[in-house]
């Protein structure tokens, strides 16, 4: 009898934090850098390290291997540190930093926005920033409100005020396969990568990552379930929202093809134009809210581009537009849930 | 004191037996600093607080019924259901907010201490932040921007010796954050955060100054939080048990009783009686927060946008 082939499976956590330990393996100047990331800063002498490990443990274990001069605790000094990652990414490191949750990029958007992302432009192309920024995101969205319930300014999703601005690449892994790949993706590209980890994927995100380094290539969108009747699209933990309509769907006889975007910008808009122009209608679901969004910039440029081809006017199911409130049952209503896909897919077939 | 006490021992209890309320912060252990402070403040006095806000809350008078309705997410809490414990706050109390953005209600305060001498109003406003904020640059230039315009404004620091798990000997780069005073130009002192009095004795001289129209001081506390950073962060990952049960030696309630024992005003009977009304207070506010609706779904949209119509101040 043959032994039954084991395929390793991992979390979302314990992936990223394997493509972070593996990248640092591969070159010692990848540094890590950020709130907590290990804990316990400066108590190894009381036999304390480790303690932490950031809001996914995705940095859990690395001091131990690479020590406090590469796995570096910081004072909560988010503009500080942002920018000294800024300036050591222009000096020879390739600096990881942790912004603990996306919401506290206010607290360090000028060193993303206008210096990070603008210095290789400002300075003709004669700097590289090999940085990335590692930030969790999102809300859970149902009426389970302990872990989530994390209100107005824990909670938010806020991808567009980054992907808006030129020059810094944006991704947003949805399973633990493409997490490790687009993070050490984002380790080794040359310039400023924003990666949004989703703190509730949960088992959604588990399944087989190969132990060997890859890449899941930035600007590249994936096509994950095959389908002909209408194009879902989606990134992050809205891809699965939009398995789990595809599902109810197909027992209506509505076959929908669904693309996981993976990464923001650059958008892999040619991927979603080629899907439109076979399904002749698209959802865009975003869990951001829903001005200036992803959802209406996707909309508009297969509007632009793709116009003929459609059969049924664009449909966007975003995110309230309103702040993230606590109450569980406000929090379930404002995210994006499958029913309201479900029903926009329905109105398209008419 | 022992009101937020019984608060969050009550709070805590919830949580472990299930009851959804998102993520808190608890103030167990650092009662002494929002009572010291708040108890040498007028009411009209303004407080920007923290994520660990629900003492400076119970200290400036919010009630705990509505509070504790704000955890269970019901239209009868204080914020409508909306806040939650990182937003938890009544303005009708001069709160200018719990916040959990390290840093941010400090320049709240230095508004508001900004407002009150253009308005002339003889207000004071109080900045709480932890030790953790120290490293924030907003606190920093507030501290700048309040003593170069001699604003009425106390910055407290509760040192309570950890930002999450990164203790204050590593991310300080002095022993003390009172030492910063000194930057900017402003009084800073130290004091002993379990005992009552002292804090407010220092927040009475800082109080003076500040209504003299002298300027800023800051005013640092030394505290402990007994619990962890919210409730699921594991203590002994970081810190000895030792040190744990010295912080608990000092506890500040033990110590006012101990206080009182020795030569009063207030009897231990008195005491056991302010504990025993607390108690009712906190089972009629478990009460109220249960009995309460959840909100209507229209909720979500309202209070959005400030509506139009004239200034209400």
């Amino acid at each position: 009898m043959k032994e039954p082939t084991a395929v390793r499976e991992l979390s979302f956590g314990p992936s990223i934090n394997e493509a972070l330990r593996q990248e640092m393996r591969r070159d010692p100047n990848v540094i890590v850098m950020g709130e907590d990331i290990a804990g316990a800063a400066g108590r190894a002498h009381l036999g304390f390290i480790d303690a932490w490990g950031g809001p996914m443990r995705a940095t859990r274990g690395l001091i131990t291997e690479f020590g406090p001069e590469r796995v570096i605790d910081t004072p909560i000094s988010e503009m500080g540190f942002v920018g000294a990652a800024v300036g050591a990414a222009m000096t020879g490191l390739r600096p990881v930093v942790e912004v603990m949750f996306v919401d506290l990029i206010g607290m360090c958007y000028d060193q993303i926005a206008n210096q990070a992302a603008k210095m290789h432009y400002m300075m003709g192309g004669h700097v590289k920033l090999p940085m990335v920024i590692r930030t969790a995101y999102g809300t859970r969205g149902d009426k389970r409100a302990y872990g989530g319930g994390a209100a107005a300014q824990h909670s938010q999703t806020l991808y567009s005020v980054l992907a808006h601005i030129p020059g810094l690449k944006v991704v947003v892994p949805s399973t633990a396969y493409n997490a490790k790949g687009l993070t050490i993706a984002a380790i080794r590209d040359d310039g400023p990568v924003v990666v949004l980890e989703h703190k509730f994927l949960g088992l959604q995100a588990k399944g087989h990552v190969p132990e060997e380094p890859y890449v899941v290539p930035i600007g590249k969108a994936d096509v994950v379930r095959q389908g002909t009747h209408v194009t879902l699209c989606a990134a992050g933990r809205m891809t699965h929202l939009c398995l789990d309509a595809a599902q109810v769907l197909a027992a209506e006889q509505i076959n929908a093809e669904v693309i996981d975007l993976l990464t923001l910008n650059p958008l892999d808009e040619e991927t979603i134009l080629q899907s439109v122009r076979r399904t002749h209608r698209l959802v865009v679901v975003d869990e951001d809210t829903p001005v200036c969004s992803m959802a209406r910039d996707i909309a508009a440029r297969v509007a632009e581009k793709a116009f003929d081809d459609l059969d049924a006017p664009i449909k966007t199911v975003t995110a309230a537009d309103t702040p993230v409130p606590f109450s569980a049952v406000l929090e379930a209503l404002y995210t994006p849930r499958v029913e309201q896909i479900i029903a926009a897919v329905r109105e398209q077939m008419g | 004191m022992s009101l937020i006490r019984q608060f969050e021992e009550r709070l805590k209890w919830l949580v472990e037996t299930g009851t959804p309320v998102g993520p808190v912060h608890f103030y167990i252990g650092q009662e002494a600093v929002a009572v010291g402070v708040c108890a040498a403040l007028e009411d009209s006095d303004w407080v920007a607080s923290t994520h660990r806000g629900h003492g400076h809350c119970i200290a400036k008078g919010v009630a705990v019924a509505p509070m504790m309705a704000e955890l269970f997410g019901k239209v009868t809490g204080t914020n409508r259901g909306k806040g939650g414990s990182m937003h938890i706050t009544d303005i009708s109390k001069n709160i200018l907010g719990v916040n959990p953005i390290n840093g941010a209600g400090v320049a709240h305060a230095v508004g508001a201490g900004l407002s009150a001498k253009v308005r002339k109003t003889k207000q004071v406003a109080v900045a709480f932040f932890g030790e953790g904020s120290a490293g924030v640059g907003t606190v920093h230039e507030c501290m700048n921007m309040a003593a170069i315009w001699k604003l009425p404004v106390l910055f407290v620091c509760e040192n309570n010796r950890y930002a999450q798990t990164t203790p204050i000997e590593y991310a300080c780069s002095v022993p003390n954050v009172a030492d910063r005073a000194a930057a900017y130009g402003m009084p800073g002192v130290i004091v002993d955060g379990q005992d009552v009095f002292a804090v407010w004795r220092a927040t009475e001289t800082a109080v003076q100054r500040a209504r003299a129209g002298a300027g800023p001081s800051l005013i640092e506390c030394k505290t402990y939080r007994y619990l962890g950073h919210h409730q699921s962060d594991d203590t002994t990952r970081y810190r000895l048990p030792e040190e744990e049960q010295a912080a608990r030696d000092r506890d500040c309630l033990k110590g006012f009783r101990a206080r009182m024992n020795a030569g009063g005003p207030l009897t231990m009977a008195q005491l056991d009686e302010i504990d025993e009304r607390n108690k009712r207070l906190m089972d009629e506010a478990v009460e109220f927060a249960k009995a309460g609706a959840v909100p209507e779904a229209s909720e979500l949209y309202t209070n959005v946008y400030v509506p139009d119509g004239k200034a209400s101040r």
